[in-house]
């Protein structure tokens, strides 16, 4: 018996507004569709790994299960910020390669739209006096004072910083949008994205400024959304029906890290290490190469930390990011397809459903069944996440199917 | 409450690793085992685990590692302005960039600056808040524009 672990059923709901729907209608929405997916029941599920970002204390793995089977498997309430689905998912895979369980369930599901500042909307008051508090005995609040906390701000200085320490002769700002440009194209194919809209490199360029070098387009969407997704053991994979083993997808790698120490990480995020860390671990264990992949869903949160994440995932030379984009490898009839889903700056990003839409998509592809947006033949895929804190993973996935 | 009170502590950094002395400068603590450097208060070193640190001066003078010019932020923050990542001689430092036009082409990477600090306001004590940022080494030093 081996232990790996398949993705017997995978689901996502259209990401966008859903203003009919509470948070757990579309948890529930994404879990019956995974379960159909799986041709199995919540009478089958062993254990659940359950993330709502922004509901993190309100338990919504038991929330759901009073809605659709209260059967008393233990559930893990997760929160790991953007990369909350993927640990759900990984907690369920670890307890199939544990033996505990069978199967296991993971779903991550938000309601975000129209949220705006993930990191607020409204500064805090200064107050009457200057009073020091906090670590950094502040007398006030600090953004705006120095430097930014607002992602946005964030992460373009995360792909500035990376055209600093490798000189790009060009418009920044042009460089991004064009990226942009690329996932916005892709989401037109895909008809669970927030965006479907094909946007020119004028119209992203002129859009509405958020923090230069990232316009509006080039932020990823707040939307609604849910994912799930039921793994099962290699055991019990052999003994299902031959629609099921076709249709399954083998992990071949489930890695998460979070950032170790680097010079400076605690003044900017270091999102590089700890994405450069989960992949090195992720290729070994699949015992595959960068080169090997026919598809990467990657965190495009912004159109700046796509770029970076081309080099994390070694999907170039080091240092090459900028010509592996302008190479056309990275567009969907390239050498490398990277966010053919439209990544989340059109798809959208319900922060812990996006863990696991990400792997529905690399999914979706390797079992044939992506229609117009198909990525043909493709048999290897790597979805990666991650969530500022910092919390990487990412997910090495094959077919099987002859 | 004393008229000498008020006298004393009349000035305030924004954070307590502005050092408000002639001249001013930014001071961190440094692991005693394994040198990284840090600004808030500390429980131990991320680096090593080391539970040893001493205070140093950060130089005043660095470069522009990474910028953004913040177009919309949180109500209150006002907008636009220049959130940077700045390497001052080894150590990197957050702060805005000020005194200079919030455009790209007023800032390239790799572009010298240097500390400044100027009043964000008295409060209703009577006491003035200084905060800091930097701006470009080769204009004059000053208040923001």
């Amino acid at each position: 018996m081996s232990d790996d672990v398949w993705i017997l059923g995978i689901a996502m709901t259209r990401f966008g507004k859903h203003p009919e729907a509470d948070t757990v209608d579309l948890a529930v929405e994404a879990v019956q569709a995974a379960l159909a997916d799986a041709q199995v029941t919540m009478g089958d599920i062993g254990v659940i790994g359950a993330g709502c970002l922004v509901e993190s204390g309100a338990g919504i793995g038991q929330r759901v299960q009073k809605q659709i089977g209260q059967t008393g498997v233990p559930v893990y309430n997760v929160a790991n910020a953007c990369a909350t689905g993927a640990t759900a998912l990984r907690t369920a895979i670890m307890a199939v390669k544990a033996g505990e369980v069978d199967y296991g369930l993971a779903f991550g599901v938000e309601k975000l739209s129209g949220a705006g500042l993930l990191t607020g909307n409204t500064r805090d008051d200064d107050g009457d006096t200057w009073t020091p508090s906090g670590r950094f005995g502040a007398v006030a609040s600090l953004d705006g004072r120095v430097g930014t906390v607002a992602m946005p701000g964030v992460f373009a200085q995360i792909g500035m910083e990376y055209l600093h320490d490798h000189p790009y002769a060009g418009t920044p700002l042009e460089l991004f949008a064009r990226i942009s440009e690329k996932n916005h194209a892709h989401s037109v194919l895909n008809p669970l994205a927030t965006y479907t809209k094909r946007l020119s490199l004028s119209q992203i360029m002129n859009d509405v400024m958020i923090a230069y070098p990232n316009t509006r387009p080039m932020c990823s969407a707040n939307c609604d959304g849910a994912a799930a997704a039921v793994v099962v053991s290699d055991e019990v994979k052999r003994t299902l029906s031959f629609d099921q083993q076709r249709r399954a997808v083998k992990v071949r790698a489930s890695v998460l890290t979070t950032d170790p120490y680097v010079d400076g990480c605690q003044v900017l995020p270091d999102v590089n290490t700890l994405t450069r860390d989960a992949a090195e671990q992720a290729y070994e264990i699949a015992g595959v190469g960068p080169e090997d992949l026919d598809l990467v869903e990657l965190h495009d949160c912004f159109a700046t930390a796509e770029l970076v994440h081309y080099d994390n995932l070694g999907l170039c030379e080091p240092g090459g990011a900028v010509d592996l984009f302008e190479s056309g490898a990275t567009w969907r009839d390239g050498s490398m397809p990277v966010n053919v889903s439209g990544g989340l700056q059109s798809k959208g990003h319900p922060i812990a459903a996006t863990g696991i839409a990400n792997i529905f998509e690399v999914c979706h592809h390797l079992r044939g069944e992506a229609g117009d947006r198909q990525i043909v033949g493709a048999r290897l895929g790597l979805a990666h996440v991650i969530g500022l804190g910092s919390a990487c993973a990412v997910h090495v996935l094959e077919s099987t199917a002859a | 409450m004393g008229i000498e009170e008020v006298t004393v502590a009349d000035r305030i950094p924004l954070v307590d690793y502005l050092v408000l002395d002639d001249p001013p400068h930014l001071t961190a603590h440094r692991c005693t085992a394994c040198g990284a450097t840090y600004f808030d208060r500390r429980n131990a070193c991320a680096s090593c685990s080391g539970g040893a640190f001493e205070n140093v001066d950060v130089a005043s003078e660095g470069t522009l590692r990474a910028y953004t010019i913040v177009a919309f932020a949180a109500e209150g923050v006002p907008v636009p302005y220049v959130a940077a990542l700045v390497d001052c001689d080894g150590v990197k430092v957050r702060g805005n960039i000020v005194g200079v036009d919030p455009d790209p082409a007023k800032l390239p990477l790799g572009m010298k600056v240097r500390l400044t600090t100027f009043p964000m306001g008295t409060d209703s004590a009577g006491t003035e808040a200084v905060a800091f940022g930097f701006t470009p080494a080769t204009t004059t030093t000053g208040a923001p524009a």
